[in-house]
């Protein structure tokens, strides 16, 4: 069992969680309340990577992170040395690769919020950013748990975006499913699957403990 | 307080608005209400809660005004239209749009945020008090009586002290006693607090419990407006008529004016029956409107003597059909009358289909209406 793998997937998926509900709440928001025309492309922008298999993501990620790419030039200027094969670049990746899994639930659980509510904060006085506050999110909790859970589980299996993006390097890059990837081969079936249990396990325990706490929750399960 | 003070506090309106999609409807009236409760009355899809919305800006209109406690809210000449926050009213939905989340304290607290504390805790104290809901503080609004939630949306919206209250139906699922407590309360409050309410509503009862005055409105326009008594319970319009419940309205000529008994006698058109009416200003072989409700028509198996009232019509039952508890009669008499009667009356009567009856109806159950 490869301890370090184990942690250092467990660090990046609690980061992409975190980074996507300050990112994916305001877009959310938007995606849900803005009345632009070309809204629905943003929206499909959003939802590709549930689509896009991870080799095309990863791949344009990498592109992107490259020395040649505008990103990669400003951030080898900032910090002396590239995006690619490095813990921000398998982050960013990461974040990209789970987006519609955080975004989509945050913003499914704000459209169900009753648009009377809305309207009866502002004839309350309330601004807009009040009601987001004190109407929309308390209402959207299960939402935005649904989609912190889904981002979190996602980021803890992702594979092919981590092959391309961040490579194998031990403590660097090194994830849960690459190392189960590596064991397998090398034939050694024993220690891939208890590192495969591990995840098994643990999507499992996550998963129940959302369904469970809150049956309200965003489901792909019809409620009854 | 004095006509001056009640005039600076009216709502003026005078919109129009059309909806895409819909060329027919437009919105389109000129209205001051005063202090005091105002009935918008009308049927649905008249356009009753698009008024409201306008009032509250959370629809805006193509063209127009609205003033409310001398402030702009909509003006198109200036190009004001106030976002909804800032307008200061009150808007009881008809689906009430409780916040779930909270408390009925934290509901009734939601719209005063900005005071103190200490200020917000005794408005909410004095209002809770005064809708009878102290006790129920601490429940969420899924925990409470449907009456009990009314009465916690229209303390939520009082206790902002608004300049305008809307209230869209906001009795529409309650049972009378229910309805008619919380009204009483709701009256005491504006006799504190004299800011127009507008009631909209289009249930019958309701405009004569509450209203001090009435508008009646359909398809956009205001047909009608005036006390609930002038409006409704001597309609000049047909529409109004309808509205107010005459299931009965005959083209009428008036053939003779007995100016010294108060009364007019009209012969219903196509046919020979003549009916005695309450005196008009009307000549002889004008042409007017009877309305009569079902309700006031009384039904008898054989010809009745000793009565005051003054028309006793012959005829003939044509159907009897039941509507719940109720008994919907036709009876040809030279017209053919609709009459409402107990499920008992038609049993002991032994009323069906071919039967001869007569029809009592009396003077002041013949209502007036000009012609067309």
């Amino acid at each position: 069992m490869d301890w370090q793998a184990f942690w250092l997937t467990v660090r990046l998926a609690v980061l992409v969680a975190a980074l996507l509900l300050v990112m994916g709440v305001p877009i959310a928001y938007w995606i849900t309340y803005a009345r632009w025309r070309g809204k629905f492309l943003l929206e499909a922008v959003v939802a590709l990577p549930m689509v896009l298999p991870p080799t095309v993501l990863g791949f344009y990620v990498l592109v992107a992170l490259g020395p040649r790419s505008p990103l990669g030039q400003v951030w080898q200027s900032l910090t002396g040395h590239t995006l690619a094969f490095t813990f921000e670049g398998l982050l960013l990746g990461s974040i990209l690769y789970s987006f519609p899994f955080a975004v989509q639930p945050f913003a499914a659980a704000f459209s169900s919020v009753d648009a009377k509510l809305l309207a009866a904060s502002a004839t309350l006085g309330a601004s807009r950013f009040r009601t987001f506050a004190r109407v929309i999110l308390p209402l959207s909790v299960p939402g935005i748990v649904t989609g912190l859970v889904l981002s979190f589980a996602h980021t803890m299996g992702e594979f092919g975006v981590v092959l391309m993006v961040g490579g194998n390097i031990p403590g660097v890059t090194r994830t849960v499913s690459i190392d189960i990837y590596d064991r397998v081969q090398a034939l050694d079936y024993g220690a891939a699957n208890h590192t495969a249990l591990l995840l098994l396990a643990i999507s499992f325990a996550v998963l129940s403990l959302v369904y469970g706490l809150n049956r309200k929750v965003w489901a792909p399960w019809p409620g009854r | 307080m004095s006509q001056p003070t009640e005039a600076a506090h009216a709502l003026s309106v005078d919109i129009r608005k059309r909806f895409a999609g819909d060329a027919d409807f437009e919105l389109k009236l000129e209205v001051s209400m005063p202090p005091g409760i105002n009935i918008i009355f009308g049927p649905s899809g008249a356009g009753k809660t698009t008024l409201l919305d306008c009032i509250a800006g959370l629809s805006a209109p193509d063209g127009g005004q609205i003033t409310a406690a001398g402030r702009d809210f909509f003006r198109d000449s200036s190009r004001t239209n106030l976002r909804t926050q800032d307008r200061g009213i009150g808007y009881v939905f008809q689906e009430l749009a409780l916040f779930p989340h909270l408390t009925v304290r934290g509901n009734v607290e939601y719209g005063i945020a900005k005071l103190t504390a200490a200020e917000r805790r005794r408005r909410t104290n004095g209002i809770l008090e005064s809708f009878r809901i102290t006790h129920l503080g601490d429940r969420r609004p899924q925990a409470i009586s449907g009456g009990e939630r009314q009465r916690v949306a229209l303390a939520r919206a009082l206790v902002t002290d608004p300049c305008v209250l809307l209230l869209d139906e906001p009795m529409a699922a309650l049972d009378a006693p229910a309805k008619s407590k919380i009204l009483d309360d709701l009256r005491a409050w504006n006799q504190a607090h004299r800011i127009p309410i507008l009631y909209v509503t289009h249930n019958r009862e309701e405009v004569f419990a509450l209203g001090e005055r009435v508008l009646v409105v359909e398809k956009g326009r205001i047909l009608a407006q005036g006390t609930p008594h002038e409006v409704l319970a001597a309609p000049r319009q047909e529409t109004v008529a309808q509205l107010a419940g005459f299931e009965n309205i005959f083209d009428a000529t008036v053939t003779s004016v007995h100016a010294d008994r108060g009364t007019m006698t009209c012969r219903l058109a196509g046919s020979d029956v003549e009916l005695e009416t309450p005196l008009v200003r009307a000549r002889v072989g004008e042409r007017l409107r009877v309305g009569i409700r079902a309700g006031d028509v009384l039904l008898a198996t054989v010809k009745p003597a000793g009565l005051s009232a003054r028309n006793c019509l012959p005829g003939t039952i044509v159907s009897l059909l039941q509507r719940d508890v109720m008994v919907v009669a036709t009876v040809e008499c030279g017209v053919a009358m609709s009459v409402h009667l107990t499920l008992a009356a038609r049993d002991s009567l032994e009323l069906q289909p071919e039967r001869q009856v007569w029809l009592i109806v009396k003077t002041y159950s013949c209502h007036l209406m000009a012609s067309g």
